[in-house]
């Protein structure tokens, strides 16, 4: 696709833009691209604006930061507070507003928290701080939990005693069933994530077809991925056709990365989850297994953290079901900002409220 | 503001950034002069034009590919200089140093100003020099300021934007922003990004000796393209319209910044000009900067509209339009 000159780019773009509205037809449909990297992708190439007005395109619950619920926050920020703790976390996480403070503020307090770009950074950290308990926030899908997996084994075999992990991974795939059984989404079909499908395969995304009779598609992340997964969709809705396609095969492996899978069920073991906004899903999180369990935050360095409170009037929560549009809520724009976030979904960068700002929703007029 | 305490974002050169300074430093100096919120400030002492600008270098590691802060600290205040349209003339140096930082890294930056001084036509004529007890800075920390003569019949400022108007940028995006992480992170990129870190003030010369009318000047550091064009959308009243296939990203930094998840438009730069200049006059500057080495890959990137005022737009490949939003928090902190 690289090779691609910007002329034929743009023709390819026209034809998928005119097929769509063509197989659309009139006919309302909503398509949820699930992972936070499509909502900016989408965003950063005007495609929103390119689609008919009948076509929306309505975000999931696939942004890592915006999933993770207020209790964590504050776990990592009383965990933060300790003098002989060092937090060690992405980016994005900093400003994340927990029950009453955040981490950027704990940070300019005094805490020591350091951003790392790799899991394999935080361990560094902790090889050279013997003295410190060195925390990492694992936060994330099927993508990075291998990556904080092998820093658990990497520790283990360096017999390492200070550093930690406190997890907060999630599992994609059943989200979308807790979406599903739910039933108040109304999804007319997917754009499933390019990423995490490149660890898991297709497989665990058989029962959208099957059980629910939904059309999905793995789709990459270039702005002619994303249209032509749209139109895939249209196409598979048109013709009633509902299955599951590989618009991303270049890089997505039906059987997905098993190196990725072995290290990570090595390390972690399913467990339920709780998601911000939906609550507590099956089987949708990762926890340390016994054999590892030196290496768990929660179960080695006690802390009492304060009583979990929810910003009034947020709704992020139903914009990660997809129930409500991020203009929908009050507090948009005005209250919550990105430099003033009230829910989590204004901070990470791949915030579904973060991204419909950042990119002009509402403010941009051609 | 009161109860807060400073975030790092608040030194981003972003939207935070521009809260403290409204909130916190306007009111307390606000003049005439200040307010015109440029690189630098424009004084006039008795008939003689005058560029004024300082800038604190706090970079972190002080050593990356292409520079070093004592190189930083004297390109990007000469810079600052003469992006007021002014030939800079003189520095002064203030050091912080840690006890302990090593003489011969002292030695090494001091000799690196020494050779940016020489490139640049500039001598540093009065300094300072502190050192604070282990703990109290890190390494070391430089301030420069910088003065320069505006030239004659020159005019620039971020308020003479107009309808019309081409958008120039003189190369590549994000080299330094990303030199300064690699090295800081130890990150290993599919292809190895050198700091663009480099004097302007040759070709700002040159540049205006042949088109006295360019409107503005603006070196995009902090914040990056898009904060940069912002600003200046803002201060002139104007919106802004760039084009993404013609914005030029080297390949290295495009694959860096996929991997990283940062977007090359925010990046700093610190050897990179962006130019405003009325349509007749587009190819004559473009001819003078494709000449100059700091200006080979200058090209148009966009151009001046009406409307939406104080916005800048981006049309993107396929196509699309969408807001192109100053900088918000901040993921690189001492980046310069």
């Amino acid at each position: 696709m690289q090779t691609m000159t910007n002329e034929e780019v743009k023709r390819a773009a026209d034809f998928f833009t005119k097929e769509i509205a063509k197989l659309a037809d009139g006919k309302s449909l909503r398509l949820m691209e699930v992972c936070g990297t499509h909502t900016v992708a989408i965003f950063k190439a005007g495609i929103r604006q390119l689609l008919p007005e009948n076509i929306e395109l309505v975000s999931g619950p696939g942004c890592p930061v915006c999933v993770t619920p207020n209790e964590y926050l504050d776990t990592a920020i009383a965990y933060s507070r300790k003098s002989d703790v060092i937090i060690t976390t992405f980016g994005d996480m900093l400003k994340v507003p927990g029950s009453s403070s955040s981490l950027a503020i704990e940070k300019a307090q005094g805490a020591d928290i350091r951003i790392v770009y790799s899991s394999l950074e935080a361990l560094e950290i902790a090889e050279n701080h013997p003295d410190k308990k060195v925390i990492f926030l694992a936060v994330g899908f099927e993508t990075t939990a291998p990556t904080a997996a092998a820093a658990i084994l990497m520790a283990d075999e360096a017999k390492l005693t200070n550093f930690y992990v406190l997890s907060a991974h999630k599992l994609v795939p059943p989200a979308l069933r807790a979406l599903l059984t739910a039933g108040d989404s109304h999804v007319d079909g997917f754009l499933l994530p390019g990423h995490v499908s490149a660890i898991i395969g297709l497989e665990p995304y058989e029962f959208l077809s099957k059980e629910y009779n939904i059309p999905a598609v793995i789709a990459g992340f270039e702005p002619l991925d994303i249209l032509q997964s749209v139109y895939i969709l249209l196409q598979q809705i048109r013709y009633k056709a509902a299955k599951l396609e590989n618009q991303y095969s270049r890089i997505v492996p039906e059987r997905g990365n098993l190196a990725a899978c072995n290290v990570l069920s090595q390390v972690y073991q399913e467990a339920d989850a709780v998601w911000r906004g939906i609550g507590e899903i099956p089987k949708s999180g990762l926890v340390i297994r016994k054999k590892y369990q030196a290496f768990d935050a929660r179960l080695n360095i006690p802390i009492v953290v304060e009583e979990t409170k929810e910003a009034k009037g947020c709704q992020c929560g139903n914009v990660l079901r997809g129930l409500l549009l991020p203009t929908d809520c009050l507090l948009f724009g005005k209250a919550c900002r990105p430099e003033h976030p009230i829910g989590s979904c204004m901070v990470s960068v791949e915030g579904t409220c973060a991204a419909w700002y950042k990119y002009g929703a509402g403010r941009w007029q051609v | 503001m009161s109860n807060e305490r400073v975030q790092l974002a608040h030194g981003s050169g972003g939207k935070l950034s521009h809260d403290l300074i409204n909130q916190i430093m306007w009111p307390a100096f606000a003049n005439d002069i200040l307010g015109e919120m440029h690189d630098g400030a424009q004084l006039n002492i008795d008939g003689c034009r005058l560029a004024f600008s300082t800038d604190s270098y706090v970079v972190k590691p002080v050593f990356f590919s292409g520079g070093d802060i004592g190189k930083l600290a004297v390109c990007g205040t000469v810079n600052d200089v003469a992006m007021n349209g002014a030939l800079p003339l003189y520095l002064s140096a203030g050091f912080v140093l840690e006890e302990g930082f090593p003489i011969n890294d002292l030695q090494r930056i001091v000799t690196s100003m020494q050779l940016a001084a020489k490139e640049a036509g500039v001598h540093i004529v009065t300094g300072d020099t502190k050192v604070v007890e282990k703990g109290a800075v890190d390494g070391i920390y430089i301030n420069t300021a910088g003065i320069g003569k505006i030239m004659d019949g020159i005019h620039i400022s971020g308020k003479n934007a107009l309808p019309g108007q081409d958008i120039i940028l003189s190369g590549f995006l994000g080299e330094h922003a990303l030199a300064v992480m690699s090295e800081r992170h130890g990150l290993q990129f599919p292809q190895s990004v050198i700091s663009d870190c480099a004097p302007l003030n040759g070709l700002i010369e040159n540049m205006l000796r042949a088109v006295p009318r360019i409107a503005v000047l603006r070196d995009p550091t902090r914040g990056g393209l898009a904060t940069t064009l912002n600003e200046i959308a803002l201060q002139s009243k104007v919106g802004i319209m760039l084009e993404e296939n013609n914005i030029p990203v080297s390949s290295a930094v495009q694959a860096a910044c996929d991997i990283l998840g940062f977007d090359p438009l925010y990046l700093a730069n610190e050897g990179k000009m962006i130019v405003f200049v009325d349509k007749e006059f587009t190819n004559q500057v473009l001819d003078i900067m494709q000449r100059h080495a700091y200006g080979r890959e200058a090209r148009v990137i966009g151009k001046v509209v009406k409307e939406p005022c104080g916005q800048v737009g981006l049309r993107t490949r396929i196509g699309g339009v969408r807001l192109l939003d100053m900088l918000v928090g901040d993921q690189l902190p001492r980046i310069c």
